[in-house]
């Protein structure tokens, strides 16, 4: 608790600058922060030789298409089965108790149900156009097998401890099964993910969601300085990750489920009394995915949103997941991996849709009658919006425009959902950390500090330079757990014959009917 | 053949009583056993963090000890003290549907519960364990006062 103390102190301190340097304050962190992150960002986001598009989306894009086909569509193939376990049909009634099937797929949903479908969505459809909506679906379609994959490969690989306790995800399953496999460079790849797994922690799961937690409050109180936001939420997570106050994150994991039904309910509302636009929606949808209905960059545009804002969402090919999965308790890793590919399904497939057809729904993306192409914004950067909204103000709106109250409940959603997301995100990182450099009391704190550090900065720095490194990080962490992913998926290919045989032979059984 | 009962502990007073009476029924046959079980209440469709997930297992552990040294092996002790054949269970599930699979899987011819008070709000909506055992239980149940 002393460490609370001293933070807090600090903290107080730093709230009593003048108001003029706190604007400073915001517009230095800015600065620097774009500076740094500049040539790392740049260098994931580079176009493909002679094309505008990145690498690094045709490279998830390919990994997931490649999985989906290697493994015999398995997304569509174990749907049925893979509800069956999270329902609990095939666990061992003695094993009551351990981590259930249902508890790792809720815990790592929590972990990616959030601001990317709130606030990523509407930077999608915001630059994209109605078609980044087909591209998405597409992407967390073909995206369930990736997730499959690396969960599977979580839960085989993991380190289980003398006391009972486990440690999963890339790290152990890249050098672990590049031994098993006889392949050289399995504890190189290792490190690097784990380093870029700190960075993605870092970026999308920590300053990504203090930015647009602030957004959020500030477009309802007023505006206001980011580092206010920021070091407030700071002290929560410093509570919560360090002080061990687990009420609150207890409080969290139960109202966040809920806030997630209520996000999905409202928007159905909104579908449900604008019945008859939704023929209009899908019809804006298709036609923007194959024409772009005039976006920048047209459909290959509209196709690089959906696919970006899909994979930071979902995080299929990331690896992150593959973390919060292997704490299951089962005798058999794959069955993780059937639960697991619902993830993307659930985030992607349904929730994020649900936010980008209210947006369209609502109009708030301006459209010019006569030629039925969407018109730019002055900057260049992005479809002109009523209002001018982007980001997690622009669903605000479109929700807004249909129920009144919503932008304030939205509010509480959003940073209930970004404060989830980040305790998530600082467990993932703290074990890519702990992977590097130990485990240990001081090195574990040293990280948590860190990761309240950059609460701060994300909080404080504009949109743009957030987004892009919060992007990068996580796109970086993809290269490399995929380039892995190729060598270990016959791994998997074993995995899933012999327990697709042993269930025909009815080896394995059901113990609910 | 020998006959099982089952009594369903709750480290309440109610459930001493339960147990009181169990005592009592089986004096009367010729060949009982008494297994003393304890549920430890849990859903496998909770919220959890990524940590709490990783130590679960040895939460478990500690659990099913505690529950285990601090009432079920002090009731199984002095009922054997007292003559009776007797042996613990502790388990973790729904209490209602697990009391009724541990009778199920040691073909136990009844269950014994003491009444859980029904104070809260949760238990006026979804019924007490008791209730909920009386209800769906596949041997006949005593519910002790």
């Amino acid at each position: 608790m002393n460490h609370f103390k001293i933070f807090s102190t600090a903290a107080a301190t730093t709230l009593l600058a003048p108001a003029a340097m706190a604007q400073g304050i915001d517009a230095k962190v800015n600065e620097a922060f774009a500076t740094v992150t500049g040539p790392f960002v740049n260098f994931i986001f580079a176009p493909i030789p002679g094309t505008s598009f990145p690498w690094i989306v045709l490279w998830l894009v390919a990994a997931a298409t490649i999985f989906s086909i290697y493994f015999g569509f398995v997304q569509f193939r174990f749907f049925g089965h893979a509800i069956r376990l999270v329902k609990g049909d095939y666990s061992d009634p003695n094993d009551a108790g351990e981590v259930s099937h249902f508890q790792a797929l809720a815990t790592a949903l929590s972990g990616t149900v959030g601001l990317g479908n709130i606030a990523g969505v509407a930077v999608a459809v915001g630059i994209g156009g109605p078609g980044a909506t087909f591209w998405m679906i597409l992407a967390g379609l073909l995206g369930m097998a990736s997730k499959f994959t690396e969960c599977t490969l979580g839960v085989k690989f993991r380190n289980e401890y003398a006391d009972g306790s486990v440690s999963g995800g890339p790290m152990y399953y890249i050098s672990k099964g590049f031994t098993q496999l006889g392949l050289p460079g399995g504890k190189i790849l290792a490190v690097l993910f784990a380093i870029f797994c700190i960075l993605g922690s870092l970026g999308g799961g920590n300053m990504f969601q203090s930015n647009q937690a602030h957004a959020q409050i500030a477009n309802i109180v007023g505006d206001y300085p980011g580092w206010i936001t920021g070091i407030v939420f700071a002290a929560i997570v410093y509570a919560v990750i360090v002080g061990g106050i687990k009420s609150i994150a207890n409080v969290t994991e139960k109202i966040v489920p809920f806030m997630g039904i209520l996000y999905v309910g409202s928007a159905l509302v909104i579908l449900i009394v604008n019945y008859h636009l939704i023929g209009w929606a899908i019809g804006q949808v298709f036609a923007g995915a194959f024409t772009g209905l005039g976006v920048a960059g047209g459909m290959v545009g509209a196709l690089i949103q959906g696919f970006r804002r899909a994979a930071f969402s979902n995080e299929a090919g990331v690896g992150s997941a593959a973390i919060a999965h292997s704490a299951v308790k089962t005798k058999e890793p794959i069955t993780e991996g059937f639960v697991s590919l619902l993830e993307p399904l659930i985030d992607t497939v349904v929730i994020c849709t649900m936010t980008a057809l209210v947006i369209i729904i609502s109009q708030q993306l301006i459209m010019e009658e006569t030629s039925g192409h969407y018109l730019m914004n002055e900057a260049g950067t992005g479809i002109a919006t009523v209002g001018g909204n982007t980001g997690v103000a622009l669903t605000s709106a479109a929700f807004g425009s249909s129920i009144s109250w919503f932008p304030y409940l939205l509010a509480v959603a959003v940073i209930l959902f970004a404060f989830s997301t980040m305790i998530s995100w600082s467990y993932y990182g703290l074990k890519a950390w702990t992977y590097l450099f130990g485990e240990g009391k001081t090195t574990e704190l040293l990280f948590k500090i860190i990761f309240c550090v950059f609460v701060v900065i994300g909080a404080a720095a504009s949109l743009g330079p957030v987004i892009d490194f919060s992007d990068a990080a996580i796109f970086a962490m993809a290269v490399v757990n995929i380039a892995a992913l190729y060598p270990l998926m016959k791994l998997v290919k074993a995995e899933l014959d012999s327990y697709s045989a042993r269930l025909k032979s009815g080896e394995i059984r059901a113990f609910k009917h | 053949m020998s006959v099982r009962i089952i009594v369903g502990l709750d480290g309440t007073e109610t459930g001493e009583r339960a147990l009181a009476f169990a005592r009592d029924l089986a004096s009367h046959y010729e060949a009982c056993e008494i297994t003393v079980a304890y549920v430890i209440e849990w859903s496998p469709f909770t919220f959890q963090t990524a940590e709490e997930n990783e130590k679960r297992h040895k939460r478990r552990e500690e659990e099913i000890s505690i529950a285990t040294t601090r009432i079920v092996a002090p009731a199984v002790d002095a009922l054997k003290e007292a003559g009776f054949n007797a042996s613990g269970v502790v388990k973790h599930g729904d209490v209602a549907e697990t009391l009724n699979r541990i009778a199920a899987d040691n073909n136990a011819s009844q269950i014994v519960v003491g009444r859980t008070s029904s104070g809260s709000i949760t238990k006026r909506i979804f019924g007490s364990a008791s209730q909920n055992l009386v209800v769906m239980a596949s041997v006949p149940v005593t519910v002790v006062v």
